[in-house]
């Protein structure tokens, strides 16, 4: 659910389709740099109404879901 | 010294997104000026402005940078791409002597305006991280630079409405002095936006005539200010040997440029013309002299009273009774005022005026105005041999600054 609802995030942001997102793709290999990480943590703090600040130990689509899951409980 | 050429062009105006559909329909006299779409207008004066049509952005910028750049700098991209294919300059040229000096008048005015409203209604934790490098002015000249892997000297140059002749004269005298062998140079705008409107209106220097035919009227009597258009502009400059020698297609020389400050007032020029003037000399002094007749200036002619008074002026302190021959014309009647990127869709203007030897019109003029009295070319281009050809603008701040483009001899 958790992984689902970001990867649209992702694929809104970046204009591609969210089927082709998986757990394991990279940030890099997505094309995001920092700047859009920080874009898409202010995303996910309005859809999860959580307070969420990406990181760089943040490589994987599963590391940033991961985060948000501990924060969502 | 070395010479400096022009070896590439692009245009994205609200007559044509390309140079050759620019010129086609300058010539042709095509108002491009209608009703502001971008805003409403239902309670103010100004309703009309030059606006962009049917611009596929994606031809040039890939789809996920798009968002991250501010029109300003798409309208750059696009220009510049033209000019860039246009000289075939990539490849052939040190990437650590290709430069880039592009201006703008204001820079991201749309991402200030969205990101303010996002401050004052979502609070600070939601203002993007794109704020800052949409909006800044020189953004457009380090995208141009990341695009092409220009690692030469790279300025952004913003001198208000002078800002396309400032960065072209600034481009050429690097060039002239060393510094770079090309130069991807010019300048781009978007400011129709609600704010910047509000802000020139309420100064009065916006146009609020009720027809488009009556909107942009340089040197008419009737004019009552200017019209917001946009667009970018870029041109290439190199090195005359370098072009030369890699068989580049040369479209001119640029052969001289003039820049002074009026000192004067912040918004309105110097009612003597002293130091607009001074800047035509100076773009003509390294020049052999050529008949009034031979000479094209496309004028700065925004259409308020106060520039096309002083220009008029100008031309008289430059030229004497010879101002009477001269071949001028304000191609912001029918592009209305493109700000930052005026200056370089006007040299552009004037560059194929030379080529061609077709100056192309002043259009909507109907009524004339005593005290602006010089040949405005109305309504219909003329075909007559140029062999020199002048632009010239001024900015708020004083700012102004003349072109110079001859054949290459």
């Amino acid at each position: 659910m958790v992984f689902e609802k970001i990867a649209e995030l992702i694929a809104e942001k970046i204009d591609m389709d969210a089927s082709e997102i998986k757990a394991e793709t990279t940030l890099e290999d997505l094309g995001i740099d920092s700047l859009d990480v920080t874009e898409i943590a202010m995303d996910i703090e309005s859809e999860f109404d959580i307070e969420f600040e990406a990181d760089a130990s943040m490589k994987t689509v599963a590391d940033i879901v991961a985060a948000v899951e501990k924060k969502v409980g | 010294m070395n010479r400096v050429v022009v070896t590439g062009m692009g245009a994205l105006t609200p007559i044509g997104n390309s140079v050759s559909e620019y010129w086609n329909n300058a010539v042709k006299g095509v108002n491009g000026i209608d009703y502001i779409t971008k805003f409403d207008t239902s309670d103010v004066k100004y309703k009309f402005a030059g606006e962009l049509k049917n611009v596929d952005f994606t031809k040039v910028i890939e789809k996920g940078q798009l968002r991250k750049m501010d029109p300003f700098t798409q309208y750059a991209l696009y220009a510049a791409d033209e000019a860039v294919k246009d000289s075939d300059i990539l490849g052939n040229v040190d990437d650590t002597r290709f430069g880039v000096y592009f201006g703008t008048g204001v820079g991201g005015f749309d991402t200030f305006c969205a990101d303010h409203s996002t401050l004052l209604e979502k609070g600070a934790r939601r203002v993007s991280p794109l704020f800052i490098p949409k909006m800044i002015v020189n953004i457009a000249a380090g995208n141009i630079a990341i695009k092409y892997k220009a690692h030469g000297v790279n300025m952004s140059v913003s001198t208000a409405c002078a800002t396309g002749s400032t960065a072209i004269g600034e481009a050429y005298r690097a060039i002239k002095h060393g510094y770079a062998d090309a130069i991807i140079c010019g300048g781009s705008e978007a400011t129709i936006n609600p704010l910047a409107a509000a802000g020139f209106g309420n100064m009065k220097a916006l146009s609020t005539a009720e027809t488009r035919e009556t909107a942009s009227i340089p040197f008419d009597k009737r004019r009552s200010g200017f019209v917001l258009g946009e667009g970018g502009a870029a041109l290439i400059l190199e090195e005359y040997e370098h072009a030369k020698a890699r068989g580049a297609k040369i479209y001119a020389e640029v052969a001289g440029y003039g820049s002074t400050c009026d000192a004067f007032h912040i918004t309105s020029p110097d009612p003597d013309a002293i130091y607009t003037a001074n800047a035509v000399r100076e773009a003509m002094k390294d020049l052999p002299a050529v008949d009034a007749d031979k000479i094209y200036i496309n004028a700065h002619g925004t259409s308020t009273h106060l520039n096309d008074l002083t220009e008029t002026m100008t031309f008289k302190n430059v030229f004497g009774e010879d101002a009477y021959k001269l071949h001028i014309s304000s191609t912001k009647s029918m592009t209305g005022h493109m700000l930052g990127a005026a200056g370089a869709i006007e040299a552009i203007t004037a560059i194929n005026a030379l080529r061609t030897g077709i100056v192309p019109p002043t259009i909507n003029y109907v009524e004339p105005d005593e005290e602006c009295d010089l040949n405005y070319t109305p309504n219909t281009a003329v075909e007559t041999p140029i062999e020199l050809a002048l632009s010239t603008n001024l900015g708020f701040g004083g700012h102004n600054a003349c072109l110079a483009f001859t054949a290459v001899k």
